[in-house]
């Protein structure tokens, strides 16, 4: 289910080497549209304050590799999927509902 | 302004009761309750396009996967392997699952549009089939944005000049349960399986079709080994050919009966009657003489096996065992309840255009109305009929009339749809039955309206003229009695005749007999008299010549008698 780094475009890469990332996620844009830009911004913000250090992103652009659309089944733009850890989830939309994005990602019950 | 242009399906019926096909460069909708053939329709379009038509395709499927896919259809002969190898077909299967999605603001369904145009792009695809599109509703929860979306997508399927097919289920009320008929207006057509008599049948109406004429009626159809088949009524219109070619019958009398030729090329003929009245003789004799002339025969038997038909043709000198040998004459015996009547007729097409014949009985008709109630087999026969003549074959259509039905009511009501009609019934009298014929109706040509009495010989079947009395007809031994009693009558009469000639020559002998002995008497009284005549005479003559002597004698002067002395003295010889 999970893919290796090296297969999206890895434009923003955040996170530690040296920690093991405990969160894989993959967020799926189209272009630079304005929801696409929103949801980056959002999904930086949250990740900064939740999960620093603790996450691999990957952000595809499915404008450029539409296969990627595909293989990931997705259907909607912009779409967050958390690969890792399990259950799957995704994350559909600009991300700006931070309390649903926090669900999604199981983090609702941290403070 | 240009016409609308039409992609043709490749689906057998429907482009003939669309004019063509699905409209091209727009979307089409497919409704339906599930199970009702949406997917067949939409993959078909598919997979004739690709094959028949040279436009590769693009199959999104929202509900089965690939694999799936590929299996289901290859039941129905598609080898999708093949074609998505070829770059005929491509299928991308959208898998959206409820419980893994949460919704965290604003979207829109751009992953769709690129998977589509990515497929659209990777086969050069004309068509494309969305199946089912409404799975989106039960995925993503905002409405506004799906329909906006929907909106969306068929406008760019529009720009791309694709022919699109979108399936749905259909609604409670409405004809898709999401109401995306709003969005795709151009055509919309309606699937439907219902059942009735625990017979189910497919049914396919095309509710709108903007720009074009269309079939309104439900059309019946079926999903088989080879696909979708539709087959309606061939044509919307009434424009099968009329030949004025004709064909015997078989039976030379019958011929004469019906205008001295037989049956025109290409009608259909009726030929009803009660149980054992020699329908299938008939029928066995309008095959066999058709193939005679090594034209092809199809035989459908719904009552007995083609061994079984044989032998009892053979009991009458027909032989059609060499016929079918010949290959000249095929049989297709089929169960009535063996399948619904569309399976039936779709059957009976197959084996006709495989076939080919130019003659075709069906024996008997009567029977269909096992699987199906009336009104339907009048519907299926109409469409049969249509789709004969259309191919200038000719059928002989037998139907059993039952004990106690007039003779000229057929069970189903159809000799309104035949061009000839031939009535067979059994005459009952005088302790047997036997057969009669008559034709009750041939469209088109000089018929004879005489009854024939219907004899079957070892000769094959024989027209005998019936004994027309002054108040019966009278057939068999009664005929044959009531003949020999003519015959009688009429010897009696020439005795007559005779007696009376010679009884005339009699008399007129006796006449001329009678004659010739007056004559004799007249003849033997004639001489008498005359030689009574000449004896008073002769005695006259002696007296004259005594008186003489006797004046010489006595010395007298010179003699001389006055006339009238001589008169008064021997008065009564003058």
């Amino acid at each position: 289910m999970t893919k290796k780094q090296g297969e999206g475009t890895k434009e923003n890469y955040q996170g530690a080497e040296s920690i093991k990332p405990k969160y894989v996620l993959r967020l799926y844009v189209a272009g630079t549209s304005r929801k696409s830009l929103r949801a980056m911004q959002n999904l930086n913000k949250l990740l900064k304050e939740e999960l620093e250090g603790q996450y691999e992103l990957e952000i595809i652009d499915i404008y450029q590799q539409p296969i990627f659309a595909k293989n990931g089944q997705i259907v909607a733009a912009p779409t967050l999927i958390k690969e890792l850890p399990l259950p799957l989830r995704k994350m559909v939309g600009d991300l700006s509902d931070t309390n649903k994005v926090l669900a999604g990602l199981d983090l609702s019950g941290r403070e | 302004m240009t016409m609308l242009t039409k992609s043709p399906t490749g689906i057998k019926g429907f482009d003939e009761i669309t004019g063509g096909g699905l409209p091209h460069g727009r979307s089409t909708l497919i409704c339906g309750s599930a199970g009702c053939g949406k997917t067949v329709f939409g993959m078909e379009f598919l997979v004739r396009g690709a094959l028949q038509y040279d436009e590769p395709g693009v199959f999104m499927s929202f509900e089965e996967n690939e694999e799936d896919l590929i299996k289901n259809f290859s039941s129905l002969g598609f080898n999708l392997p093949t074609l998505i190898e070829q770059k005929n077909i491509a299928v991308d299967h959208v898998f959206i699952d409820r419980s893994e999605i949460e919704e965290t603001g604003e979207y829109d369904l751009e992953g769709l549009f690129i998977r589509l145009g990515m497929a659209i792009d990777q086969v050069g695809a004309r068509r494309v089939v969305l199946d089912t599109i409404e799975s989106l509703f039960s995925g993503f929860t905002n409405e506004g944005i799906l329909r906006s979306e929907l909106l969306r997508l068929f406008r760019w399927l529009k720009d791309k000049v694709v022919t699109a097919v979108v399936t749905a289920e259909q609604g409670r009320e409405t004809f898709t349960r999401h109401g995306l008929e709003e969005y795709v207006a151009d055509c919309v057509i309606l699937l439907d399986h219902r059942i009735q008599e625990q017979i189910p049948t497919r049914r396919l109406r095309i509710v709108k079709y903007r720009g074009s004429t269309h079939g309104a009626d439900e059309y019946p159809f079926l999903i088989q080994a080879n696909g979708f088949s539709l087959l309606p009524i061939t044509s919307l219109v009434l424009d099968h050919p009329a030949s004025s070619d004709r064909v015997p019958t078989g039976i030379d009398r019958l011929d004469t009966m019906l205008g001295g030729k037989g049956y025109y090329r290409g009608s259909s003929i009726l030929l009803s009657g009660t149980a054992g009245c020699g329908k299938t003789s008939v029928a066995a004799h309008f095959v066999d003489s058709a193939c005679k002339r090594g034209e092809r025969s199809f035989f459908i038997a719904f009552e007995e096996s083609p061994k079984q038909i044989i032998r009892n043709m053979k009991s009458i000198g027909i032989n059609l065992e060499k016929w079918v040998k010949r290959g000249l004459l095929k049989f297709h015996p089929v169960r009535p309840t063996l399948c619904g009547l569309e399976a039936h007729l779709a059957a009976i097409h197959r084996a006709i255009e495989d076939f080919k014949p130019n003659v075709l009985a069906i024996d008997p008709i009567s029977n269909l109305v096992a699987v199906a109630n009336i009104v339907d087999v009048k519907g299926m026969l109409l469409r049969l009929i249509d789709f004969l003549k259309t191919n200038e074959i000719t059928t002989l259509f037998t139907d059993l009339t039952q004990g106690g039905m007039s003779i000229e009511q057929t069970e189903l009501g159809i000799s309104s749809l035949m061009d000839t009609w031939i009535c067979l019934l059994s005459l009952e009298s005088s302790g047997e039955r036997n057969r009669a014929l008559f034709i009750a109706k041939s469209r088109g040509m000089q018929h004879s309206n005489q009854i024939r009495e219907f004899m079957l010989t070892d000769k094959g079947v024989q027209l005998v003229d019936v004994y027309l009395g002054p108040n019966n007809v009278l057939t068999g031994s009664a005929r044959t009695t009531k003949e020999a009693q003519d015959k009688a009558e009429a010897l009696d009469r020439r005795q007559e005749l005779e007696r009376k000639r010679s009884e005339m020559e009699r008399s007129r002998k006796m006449f001329h007999a009678e004659m010739a002995m007056l004559q004799a008497r007249f003849e033997s009284e004639q001489e008498n008299l005359q030689k009574a005549i000449d004896k008073e005479e002769a005695l006259e003559a002696v007296l004259k010549r005594d008186r003489n002597d006797l004046g010489t004698m006595r010395k007298a002067d010179r003699l001389i008698v006055p006339k009238s002395e001589g008169k008064d003295e021997k008065g009564d010889f003058e």
